[in-house]
């Protein structure tokens, strides 16, 4: 059984349809990138399986359990990471986390447990008493990675965790997931990076005008452009993901 | 509603609060400065001397009357006199120095005494005053009356130009051909008895001749919370103060939580099982303790620097406390409600704090407003959090004066948070 069980999703803002009827489904222990482009509703389809919005149809299943409601249990089995740096700059790396623990119903030990493993996980231990706005981007984005863990989810969704970091850190983060999905953890990863993807991911869900257009592994989806047939691509050779995206969702631009 | 979220909000907030040392500044250290200037204004003198307001007198009669008019300026507990002649005294009004300056004109005192008993023609009193304080002009022109009807009277009724006045009058009466006899008769008979009296009372008016003085006295009880408790302005300026800089700390948390949306923290408290009450519960109960804390330090200091009493009930004190304390919080969660933008909520939220607060009477009392206005300020929370501080502390009022302020500070509250809950942008997508 799926871990994260996503079904027909709906979600419309007016007149404007974010999200048209996306299904897809993701394994423990399974990386799954959610491509697409500028405004495709990649960001409202994490929203929606977060709990952060809720969906106008369709459902979210975790662990074949209907998420449903602010308060719901299953909402422990979910971590997030968010675009935005989501700390409080004026608190340390700590004093975050302590508080973003508590919001999972974590205390004493438990939490002082929690937040040492995941602090040592993000190379951030030494610097745990230290006020976030002292950090450089790296480390605020790693930290914000570590916010996400703190809960110890089953499922870690993380929207665009990269943005704006060095290539060291950028590094680090990817050994953190891959250690997280040896440790069977279900990652779902928007990005607009298809090296990332390319590195990352076990399947790719691509999604264009609020609908899912492909859900495929690297290799299928090279085969299915190869198939077609691509300027540009020498006959037999495998066309690399970011032409494989143009292909899929066109070159004109998205705002 | 889950507690460890919950305390886990209200201590994050609390500590995000106290690591901004210019919110703490603002919140904590302004009201006291600003309260003090104000109540120093409005307490009044602790001695029981009224403020004496600075008057010029330009006398230029040199009369019997005219220096009783000066006499009697000079000696009223209420001025400071000071004698000049006219362009300086026209000058030093001018200039702000002076509120007031009295010009009795040459021949007014004659002329006065002709006014005061036949159809002569009224003579002038000059007043130059200063026009951005027509409240002293007021209370000279009353104290000027009183003096300058003493010093005629008396002056007509036992002094020289009384007598001089009556010996004109008798060869007029007994020569009018307007009267009839039995008038005439009557009128003689009268003047020649003020003469008679005139002439065995010592020449000069004498010390038994006191003219007209005023036919009563007055006692005066200020009902401040007990006997010869005096009123303490600083009590009302620091009720005022702490009000007005609750309310933008708490405009301050409202658009701190906008902030928070911003930076996607808000993403952050949504994805986690926590309900919308206690997210928004949390909210109130930092902002209030905040609050109270203000509250709480402004009356501290008002009380060990100025003397301040809770003279009323100390439980209807701090429920009104709480209340406000309340209603504040809700009032910073509603701007996060309502508010579009952090630069556009804090903008707008400023102007309507200072209305709250100006209308409420943070300022200056409530009284000194039209009736109407009076009226409509009962739909200002401020009003209410004033006057119920007002009732606990100076007014020395019971439990009972706590009633009214603590429901309609409560109502307010709810209101407030009813609003926000509704129109909480709680979608985060």
């Amino acid at each position: 059984m799926a871990i994260l069980d996503v079904r027909q999703l709906r979600k419309s803002f007016g007149a404007l349809v974010a999200v048209d009827g996306v299904s897809f489904t993701l394994q423990a222990g399974q990386l799954v990138g959610l491509l697409g482009p500028n405004g495709a509703g990649k960001t409202t389809t994490v929203s929606m399986i977060a709990g952060l919005a809720a969906p106008d149809g369709g459902e979210v299943l975790i662990a074949g359990k209907r998420l449903a409601g602010d308060t719901d249990p299953g909402k422990r089995r979910v971590g997030l990471v968010p675009q935005d740096l989501a700390l409080y700059e004026e608190l340390s790396a700590r004093e975050n986390l302590r508080f973003f623990g508590a919001l999972f119903g974590l205390s004493g030990g438990a939490l002082d447990k929690a937040m040492a493993s995941t602090l040592e996980l993000v190379g951030l231990a030494d610097r745990a008493r230290d006020l976030v706005k002292t950090f450089s981007g790296g480390m605020k984005r790693r930290l914000n990675l570590a916010a996400g863990l703190l809960h110890d989810p089953d499922i870690l969704l993380l929207d665009e965790p990269t943005v704006g970091v060095d290539p060291q850190s950028r590094n680090a983060i990817f050994d953190n997931l891959e250690a997280l999905k040896r440790a069977g953890k279900a990652l779902l990863y928007t990005t607009h990076y298809m090296e990332e993807a390319e590195r990352l991911a076990d399947r790719i869900v691509v999604i264009d005008h609020g609908k899912v257009i492909a859900d495929d592994t690297l290799g299928g989806l090279q085969a299915r452009v190869n198939v077609a047939g691509v300027a540009g691509v020498a006959g037999g050779a495998k066309a690399n993901l970011e032409t494989v995206f143009l292909t899929l969702t066109g070159r004109s631009l998205r705002d | 509603m889950a507690f460890t979220p919950l305390a886990a909000m209200v201590r994050k907030d609390l500590k995000l609060f106290f690591s901004d040392r210019r919110s703490v500044i603002v919140s904590f250290l302004v009201p006291i400065a600003i309260a003090s200037f104000f109540g120093s204004l409005f307490n009044g003198p602790r001695t029981g001397e009224p403020a004496k307001i600075n008057v010029m007198v330009v006398d230029q009669d040199d009369s019997a009357i005219s220096k009783a008019i000066v006499a009697g300026f000079g000696a009223d507990r209420n001025l400071k006199l000071t004698s000049a002649e006219a362009e300086t005294a026209r000058d030093s009004v001018r200039r702000g120095r002076t509120a007031v300056a009295v010009i009795v004109p040459k021949g007014f005192g004659e002329a006065a005494g002709a006014a005061f008993f036949g159809d002569g023609a009224k003579p002038q009193l000059e007043m130059l005053y200063d026009p951005s304080r027509a409240t002293e002009l007021a209370m000279v022109r009353g104290i000027m009356t009183q003096h300058v009807m003493e010093a005629v009277s008396k002056e007509m009724f036992g002094g020289a130009q009384g007598r001089k006045y009556v010996e004109q009058t008798l060869p007029q009466v007994e020569s009018s051909a307007t009267m009839s006899p039995q008038q005439k008769q009557l009128l003689l008979q009268m003047l020649r008895s003020v003469q008679g009296f005139y002439n065995q009372a010592p020449s000069g008016g004498g010390s038994s001749a006191r003219g007209i003085t005023m036919p009563y006295s007055v006692k005066e009880e200020a009902m401040t919370s007990g006997a010869n408790v005096a009123y303490n302005g600083y009590a009302h300026s620091f009720a005022g103060m702490g009000i007005q800089f609750l309310l933008f700390a708490m405009a301050n948390l409202g658009v701190e939580m906008l902030l928070e949306r911003q930076r996607g923290l808000w993403k952050r408290l949504r994805s986690a099982p926590v309900s919308r009450l206690t997210l928004l519960a949390g909210k109130v109960l930092s902002g209030a303790l905040i609050s109270l804390m203000i509250v709480g330090v402004c009356f501290a200091f008002a009380m060990a620097v100025f003397g301040v009493r809770i003279s009323g009930s100390v439980a209807g004190f701090a429920a009104v406390a709480v209340a406000c304390a309340l209603m504040a919080s809700t009032f910073g969660v509603l701007v996060a409600a309502l508010g579009n933008s952090p630069a556009t909520a804090r903008g707008v939220t400023t102007l309507a704090v200072l209305m709250m607060v100006m209308l409420g009477g943070a300022w200056v009392p409530t009284f000194i407003f039209p009736a109407w206005l009076q009226q409509f300020t009962l739909i200002v929370p401020v009003r209410w959090a004033v006057d119920g501080l007002d009732a606990m502390t100076w007014r020395g009022i019971g439990l009972s004066g706590a009633a009214a302020p603590v429901i309609a500070l409560l109502g307010f509250a709810a209101l407030f948070a009813l609003v926000a809950a509704i129109r909480f942008r709680w979608e985060e997508a």
